[in-house]
């Protein structure tokens, strides 16, 4: 039985072993880059590095995703710190042979820039830097000290209260706050419990849950083996999208790795604390990012959401105390475990603390995933990290939360991002996608985009998600053929009103959020959409009065 | 807990063994059909009927509820494919960066719609929500490779490749 000593031991021999180069060339291999051909660009410097006889002093590293997908593929150089945008395999051997001099510099990337500079790294402190593929890494970089440091030293009530401490709140977009979650769910009465992480990162324009899964799963491990010992449950489930296969392949091959080294399954770390992961792949669903359709997925059958209360804290999986929280909350969960639950308060917000991580999408120069603390301001976010827009057109609005999110237009970019100040936009904090617009945007397209994703999303089960986002579909159907009448407009207020407060679930109660904000903050683009005004007796097309 | 199926495989064909194996490791539970249908379409390319009967009976689930989430997840197909796919994501990201017109410029420039698989059985288009690869926008998955930053040139570059493809 290994012990968490024996652990680091290996891990510090893996340091040793790395610090034998002189220097490490770090490629992304995040499905992003990879589809620009990373892996020929690892090949290439590979080759390059052997073919200049540097084999013992240049290690290539294959690491997760560095966050500036705009400037992809992107490879760093340590230590000097050098970072290559747009790099090609065929620029591998200049790169190689000017290690240690001067860098290339037609295809340096700047880091001193504010997308660099203004982010705060915790749960993506090991993206990009690690080898997604290999646990000694993890472990060297502080890994699954947090689990260790919850075994051995804490009782499961001193875990929540950690967590209470750090105000962490739920990362899927609700922001419960998660040491609540936890506490009702270990204090309901049950031999069995169950923890399910939800990856079922369906919002277009987030990724952040993809990046995790993919450049640092093993924190996804450790997150929910401590959230299991708080909670008092022994099996979990990853419910992962099947779109996402190498965040699959790659979670898979971490759990193997945790297994062998006694960080899973029974009696670990000797221990005497049993815990079991399996992985459940979703299916394309939109509405299983809900927390109870999503148990019903896990448990094989359609994901429809049913009624709460009870909610799955009493009655989850197979009818069991079950926690479900979302990727990104159970990455941040060893850090807090690691430094404290007050170190974790000390950054964000007065209600919304630590960081969040968001993914840069539409237009804008700087596309790519941020961690940034919360309550900075989305004129910082867009224009500073984000570099404004790359045409240099105007940005109109910021849609966050996903397509049952809101746009806020620019006049309030000065506004705090919390869950609360979004909220009280019209927006949602959702999961973290951040597409921006400019001016050449439509506002009531837009609206019109969202509402064909929910209405093709709902999943038929209530009538006022099923039938008022088809109804509210046609309106804006009308609106954008130029073809809507006054009475749509009455009418389509008031649809977005019943379906928000009549529906069964999240998405249903969501769906006009995108719809209410445009209303709100782009009335106007609605009503320049408006038939002109009927003349009173239109005359016959025949009337020798014309 | 079941550790053998109590039904015979459909044919010898070696494909079905693949599928038994991934019922067996779940103990022919019911809670595997998902699991199970992933395995019989990554297989099969595609679940027909025989096929899911088959998985009905083996888990001991109702055809209705069988048939039921094979047509409630969009991942599944319950029609063969075509040679080589093209799915055009329709996330928000791609949306605004212009997958839209791209989409359009395939349907008219190929005669085949969402869904669809061109008469020649080699190219199958297909609409998805979001791969996740949206800082890489407007982005189309080819036979599950993401081609990022697309343009109307690159995606009919890839789509001829693909149709005079002869090797077939």
């Amino acid at each position: 039985m290994m012990t968490y000593d024996e652990l680091t031991d290996a891990a510090a021999e893996e340091i040793a072993r790395q610090q034998g180069y002189h220097q490490c060339v770090r490629v992304c291999m995040a499905a992003g880059c990879l589809s620009q051909h990373h892996d020929a660009i690892k090949l290439a410097l590979e080759q390059a590095v052997k073919d200049q006889g540097r084999a013992g002093e240049v290690q290539i590293k294959g690491v997760g995703c560095m966050g500036l997908c705009a400037a992809g593929p992107l490879v760093m150089v340590e230590p000097e710190g050098v970072l290559y945008e747009r790099v090609s395999p065929e620029d591998a051997s200049e790169i190689i042979a000017v290690l240690g001099s001067e860098p290339v510099q037609r295809l340096v990337c700047p880091t001193d820039v504010p997308f660099f500079e203004r982010q705060v790294k915790i749960v993506l402190e090991n993206s990009g830097v690690i080898d997604p593929e290999s646990i000694e890494e993890y472990i060297a970089a502080g890994g699954y000290e947090g689990l260790n440091r919850a075994l051995t030293e804490l009782s499961p009530n001193e875990v929540i209260a950690e967590l209470v401490r750090s105000g962490l709140r739920g990362r899927g977009g609700a922001g419960y706050p998660t040491g609540l979650k936890w506490s009702t769910v270990a204090k309901a009465i049950s031999d069995t419990k169950y923890v399910v992480c939800n990856g079922d990162e369906g919002d277009p324009g987030a990724f952040m849950d993809r990046s995790v899964l993919e450049s640092d799963p093993h924190r996804i491990i450790e997150g929910m083996a401590i959230a299991g010992y708080a909670v008092g449950a022994n099996r979990g489930f990853i419910y992962v999208r099947a779109e996402y296969p190498l965040a699959i392949e790659r979670l898979k091959l971490a759990l193997r790795h945790a297994k062998r080294n006694a960080l899973l399954g029974n009696n670990i770390l000797g221990t005497g604390f049993d815990f079991n992961l399996e992985i459940r792949l979703g299916a394309g669903a939109y509405v299983c990012g809900e927390e109870t359709a999503l148990m019903a997925s896990i448990e094989g059958k359609r994901g429809m959401p049913r009624p709460r209360p009870p909610y799955p804290a009493d009655h989850g999986l197979w009818g069991a105390p079950t926690l479900v929280n979302n990727v990104e909350t159970f990455a941040s969960i060893a850090p807090i475990l690691r430094r404290g639950g007050d170190w974790y308060a000390s950054i964000g917000s007065e209600t919304s603390k630590g960081t969040k991580v968001f993914a840069l999408a539409g237009q804008i120069r700087n596309t790519g995933l941020i961690e940034v603390p919360m309550g900075i301001t989305l004129t910082e976010i867009v224009h500073e990290i984000g570099g404004g827009t790359p045409n240099g057109r105007q940005v109109k609005a910021v849609q966050t939360g996903g397509p049952t999110g809101g746009c806020i237009p620019e006049a309030y970019f000065d506004t705090p991002v919390d869950y609360e100040s979004l909220a009280k936009l019209g927006s949602i904090m959702g999961s973290g996608g951040m597409i921006v617009m400019d001016d050449s945007s439509s506002m009531v397209e837009v609206a019109r985009y969202f509402m064909e994703f929910c209405m093709t999303e709902s999943c038929g089960k209530c009538i006022p998600c099923r039938v008022g986002t088809a109804q509210m579909y046609r309106l804006l159907d009308k609106f954008s053929q130029g073809r809507a009448t006054t009475a749509d407009l009455d009418l389509l207020e008031q649809l977005c009103d019943l379906t928000l407060n009549a529906s069964l679930c999240g998405l249903g109660q969501s769906a006009p959020n995108p719809v209410l904000s445009t209303l709100r903050y782009f009335r106007d683009e609605y009503l320049a959409r408006l038939l002109p005004a009927e003349p009173a007796l239109a005359p016959a097309p025949d009337s020798p009065a014309a | 807990m079941r550790n053998r199926a109590e039904v015979a495989l459909p044919s010898d064909d070696k494909r079905w063994r693949v599928v038994e194996a991934a019922m067996r490791r779940n103990g022919y539970r019911p809670d595997a059909l998902i699991e199970t249908l992933h395995t019989v379409q990554e297989s099969f390319g595609y679940l027909d009927s025989e096929a899911l009967i088959f998985v009905s009976n083996a888990l001991r689930v109702a055809p209705s509820q069988v048939y039921g989430v094979a047509t409630f997840y969009h991942f599944f197909n319950l029609k063969p494919q075509g040679e080589h796919t093209c799915a055009v994501c329709l996330g928000t990201a791609c949306y605004i960066k212009g997958t839209g017109e791209l989409l359009e410029d395939i349907r008219q420039s190929y005669g085949v719609h969402p869904g669809e698989t061109t008469a020649d059985g080699k190219l199958s288009l297909l609409t998805v929500r979001c791969v996740g690869a949206c800082g890489l926008a407007p982005a189309l998955v080819f036979d599950g490779e993401v081609m990022g930053k697309a343009t109307t040139e690159s995606v009919r570059a890839k789509i001829e490749g693909y149709l005079s493809d002869d090797d077939l």
